[in-house]
This record gives C-alpha cells, structure tokens and sequence, in this order.
C-alpha cells in the first residue's frame, strides 16, 4: 500500500471503495512517457508520409491534429481510462465514484487541458492539483474526474509453520492489524530488524525468542488454534 | 473465523470472478473462450459482502486491498455505460446540438456581438485610414495576403490558378489542424474566467475586419469575398459557438448562482459539451469545404449564391432544427 491520499466512495451495494489518488509528479510522469510517444509516432509518420508529397503532409497535419487533441481521449475512453503512460505509471482515471471514464467525461478534462497548461507548462494545471483535496486539474474539476493509482496485490505469500497461541493481552482491531501487517511484510526485512520488531511487542523477551513469540502469535491470528 | 478459512472458502469464488472480469475487460474474446456471465451481479454482491466482513474482522490489510481492488474493478464493469453509438450521433445531429446551441443563446449572442463589433470597429477603421492595417499585419504578410487576392483582371498568380488535388488534400490539413485547435483552446480559454474567450474572439474578429477593409482599399476585396463567403458559414460560426461554450464555462465561475462552483462548473461543462461536438463537426465541414470548394474557380455570382445558401442553411438548421424532436436532457 502507498503512502497516499486515500478517498473513499460507496457503492450501491454499501460496500466502500477505497481509492489511492495520484499526485501531479506520478501524472507529470505520465504525460512525459505519452508525450513521448506521441512524437516518436509523429517523428515515424512524418518520415513516411513526407515521400508522399504535399498530400502527406496534409495527412500528417490531420494526424498531428489527431495525436494532440485525441490521443488521450480515445485511450481513456476504450482502455479503462489508462493512455500508455499513464498504464506504464499505474494510474487511470475514473469519475469521481469510481465508476470508469465514459467518452464525455474523458473529452472534457482533455478539451479543457489548454487550461490547465496555462500560461507554460501546466503551471495553473498544477497549482490546482495542489491546492484540490483530490488532486485536481481544471478538466478533471469540471469533467468530475480523479486520477488514481491501480494497486496490483496478491495474497500469495510464504507459510511459516510453526506453533501458534493466542496473544496474552486483550486485543484491539488495531493491534490485530499491525501484526498481520508484520506477517504479511516480514519477508522484506531482514532477520535483525524483525527481531528488534518483535521486541517492541515483547520487551521482556531477548530477540530471537520474541521473534519465535511474535510468529506463533501471528500464525494464531490467521488460522486460530492448531 | 479466523482469515485462513476465510481465505480458503471464499477463494474459489475470487477467482471465478477474476476470471469473468477478465473477459469483461478484453475489448474482445473469442467465442469459444467465453465464459457464461449470469453469476457475475450475484457474485459481485457476495464480494462486497465479504469486503465488509473483511474490514469489520480486521483481517490482514493486504486481504482488505486485495478484496477492494476486485470490487473496483467489477464496480467499474458493473456500471459500465455504453449506448449504441449510430443511433447517439443521428439523434444529436437531428435535435441535440441544435437544441444545445438555442439553450445557450445568451452566451453565443454575447461571443457573436464580441465578434462582430470588432469586426466592424477594425474594417471601418482600416478603411478610414488604410495605415491602420499595420497595427494588426506586418509588411510580409501583407505582401502575400495582397498576392493571393488580387483583382482577377490584374493577372496570374491568384489562389485559383495553379492549385491540384494535392494542395487541396494539403490545405485540407492545415485548415483541421489549425482551425479546430483555434475551437478548442478558445473553450478552453473560457475556463480562465471567460478572458481568454473573448479574447480569440475580439482578436480574430478584429484582424478578419481588418483584412476585409484593406482589401476592399486595395480592390482584391472580389477575390477575398468570393473565396471566404461559403466556409465562411460554418467557420466563423463555429468560431462564436466555441466562444459562447467557453463563456459559458468562465461564468459559471464568477456568478455560480445557488451551486458550489465546483458544481457550477460541472453543469457548465456537462451543458456545453454537445456544443463542442457540434462546433468540430461544423469546423471539419468548414474545412472540407474551403479545401475543395473555396478555391474553385467559378463565376462571382455562383459563389455567391452558394455562400449565400450555406448561410441560409446554417442558420435555418440552428434556429429551427429539432424543435419537434423529443427533448434532449
């Protein structure tokens, strides 16, 4: 999970949604990979349209108008609202509960993107996003639309066996939380630094043994009593 | 129950979903691929059930993101919204964007006197005193605007001679590139409280005066006419239409009336999306017109008959199209 801002949407079926909303350097990013893109296309077309003559180039201008007004638009529109970089950087855009981009939605935070470049370099684009609690352009104000990380997870994940007993202290969900957090990220630090974790929930004990202490008592929480 | 059974009994389920958002979410499957989707609206509900259980039990944090994630993604599809497109377009050709336009007249009728008046200040001006001309062209430029119209008697080099398919195909370009991105940024402009709307608006209308007043004093003004008069309607129009849409965005920002401005706005861009569509429909046929029939070299009077009647027709089409079709939200 990412240190982020998190919004939260409810569902018709009463359900909430978390959503995890990109801030302007990731969608700066973005934009960079598919503007990019946009000219190595245009760079390639321009080559091989040129030996066409004067009709190339009028096809190229027709295109060139196409990459800067409708690139966006059509990959937001038909690709889950992911263009190339922003699915390279792990962001889409959805309307503001969740649901994903339709046409209109889309066309209007890209139509209105003139805006948000005002006057160089999207500086009004990006004092919006700052200043907007949901990180917010112009278009994406109007257009009711945010920009939000697409969290990949899996739940795949190493067994520890072992012995497992319950926790000697009354515990709260918050508690319950933090140590299936340790379980779960325990992999990712090296042995050291879960001892000295463990300690903080066992002071009394010396590492290694905290260590064993705090696995059993994890192991509880996930599959209860053996 | 603790989250391993959790996990365990409910797996099967996750991943049949996951498999059917799979297909969900492909542009296209084959046949034989296709898996039979009347499970996935119960299925989904069942996932959202199990989100809630998930949370309230405090189950691992990556489970709760895990099960978060998958009813995102099945929300996404589940509320998904996509009419045929055909029978969207016939409708907002036949009632939707005229209606549109009318329903904004205030706006269109502010952007078109913005436009017209500096029009008509810079022609009479110009025509006054011709020196006046400098103020909006450079010398250069009106070398060549002065060659492309000259009086037909006075010989060769005018628009109309020497012109191919190719050029036509070319200009075709120049004019869609140039023209609608002129649309799009003056809507766009709008938004900047309505300023730099009226700013396109008062600039082109000023230079075209201009231009039109000069040409009239140096006499190529037959030449200019008889070329601009028929796309002339669809352009121009479209001009003041983009105009009036982005006008309609900067107010709802100064005087929001009773909504939040965020809300304002959102009317505002909702409203005058379908005069966006309508305005690069009209600009493509603007452009299609000026590379292929502009420059034909046909008598006076042909010209500007036809021009006359794309006025007509234009305005015909805005004033009255649509009025008996069923009302557009």
């Amino acid at each position: 999970m990412l240190i982020d801002e998190r919004y939260e949407v409810e569902t018709p079926e009463g359900a909430m949604l978390s959503l995890s909303l990109a801030g302007p350097v990731t969608r700066a990013m973005a934009y960079g990979i598919d503007l990019l893109l946009r000219l190595l296309i245009f760079a390639v077309l321009a080559f091989v349209l040129g030996m066409l003559g004067k009709m190339g180039i009028g096809l190229l201008l027709i295109i060139g108008f196409a990459l800067e007004w409708f690139y966006p638009t059509l990959f937001e529109a038909l690709r889950h609202g992911q263009t190339p970089g922003k699915k390279a950087m792990g962001i889409a855009v959805v309307h503001a509960n969740g649901s994903p981009l339709s046409f209109n939605g889309s066309l209007i935070r890209n139509l209105l993107r003139t805006a948000d470049a005002f006057p160089l370099f999207y500086l009004l684009g990006f004092i919006t996003t700052l200043i907007s609690p949901r990180y917010q352009r112009l278009g994406d104000m109007a257009a009711n639309t945010l920009v939000v990380h697409i969290e990949q997870t899996g739940t795949t994940r190493k067994q520890h066996s072992g012995p497992a007993n319950p926790p000697d202290w009354p515990l709260s969900a918050q508690d319950q939380l933090a140590l299936l957090a340790f379980h779960e990220r325990q992999d990712q630090f090296s042995e050291a630094r879960q001892q000295e974790l463990a300690q903080l929930a066992f002071p009394e004990l010396n590492p290694s043994q905290a260590l064993q202490r705090l696995r059993a008592v994890t192991r509880y929480l996930l599959e209860g009593a053996r | 129950m603790k989250q391993a059974r959790f996990e365990q009994q409910y797996r099967p389920l996750w991943e049949s979903l996951e498999q059917q958002l799979e297909q969900l979410e492909a542009l296209r499957v084959s046949r034989k691929k296709r898996l039979p989707l009347d499970r996935f609206v119960a299925d989904y509900r069942q996932l959202c059930h199990q989100l809630a259980l998930a949370r309230e039990r405090a189950y691992s944090l990556e489970l709760q993101q895990y099960l978060n994630n998958l009813v995102l993604r099945a929300h996404r599809q589940l509320y998904r919204y996509n009419p045929p497109l055909a029978d969207r377009i016939g409708a907002f050709f036949a009632h939707g964007f005229p209606a549109a336009v009318r329903r904004q007249w205030k706006w269109h009728l502010v952007s078109a006197l913005s436009f017209v008046l500096s029009i008509a200040l810079a022609w009479i001006l110009v025509q006054q005193q011709p020196e006046m001309i400098y103020t909006v062209v450079d010398e250069a430029m009106l070398s060549d605007l002065e060659l492309m119209y000259q009086p037909e008697d006075s010989g060769s080099s005018d628009i109309h001679a020497g012109r191919e398919g190719e050029d036509d195909v070319l200009m075709f370009g120049y004019y869609i590139k140039n023209n609608i991105g002129i649309a799009f940024r003056t809507f766009a402009g709008g938004l900047l409280l309505g300023v730099g709307a009226i700013f396109v608006m008062l600039f082109n209308g000023s230079f075209f005066g201009a231009i039109a007043g000069h040409l009239i004093n140096t006499g190529g003004h037959e030449a200019f006419f008889t070329f601009v008069i028929a796309h002339g309607a669809p352009e121009l129009t479209a001009i003041v239409l983009a105009g009036g849409a982005g006008l309609r965005l900067g107010w709802s920002i100064i005087a929001p009336g009773q909504w939040s401005r965020l809300d304002a706005l959102r009317l505002a861009a909702r409203d005058a999306l379908p005069t966006m569509y309508g305005v690069f429909a009209l600009l493509l046929l603007a452009a299609f017109i000026e590379a292929f029939w502009s420059p034909r070299d046909f008598d006076a009077t042909i010209k500007y008959s036809v021009g006359a009647a794309c006025w007509a027709l234009l305005y015909l089409y805005l004033f009255f199209g649509g009025r008996n079709g069923t009302r557009e939200s």
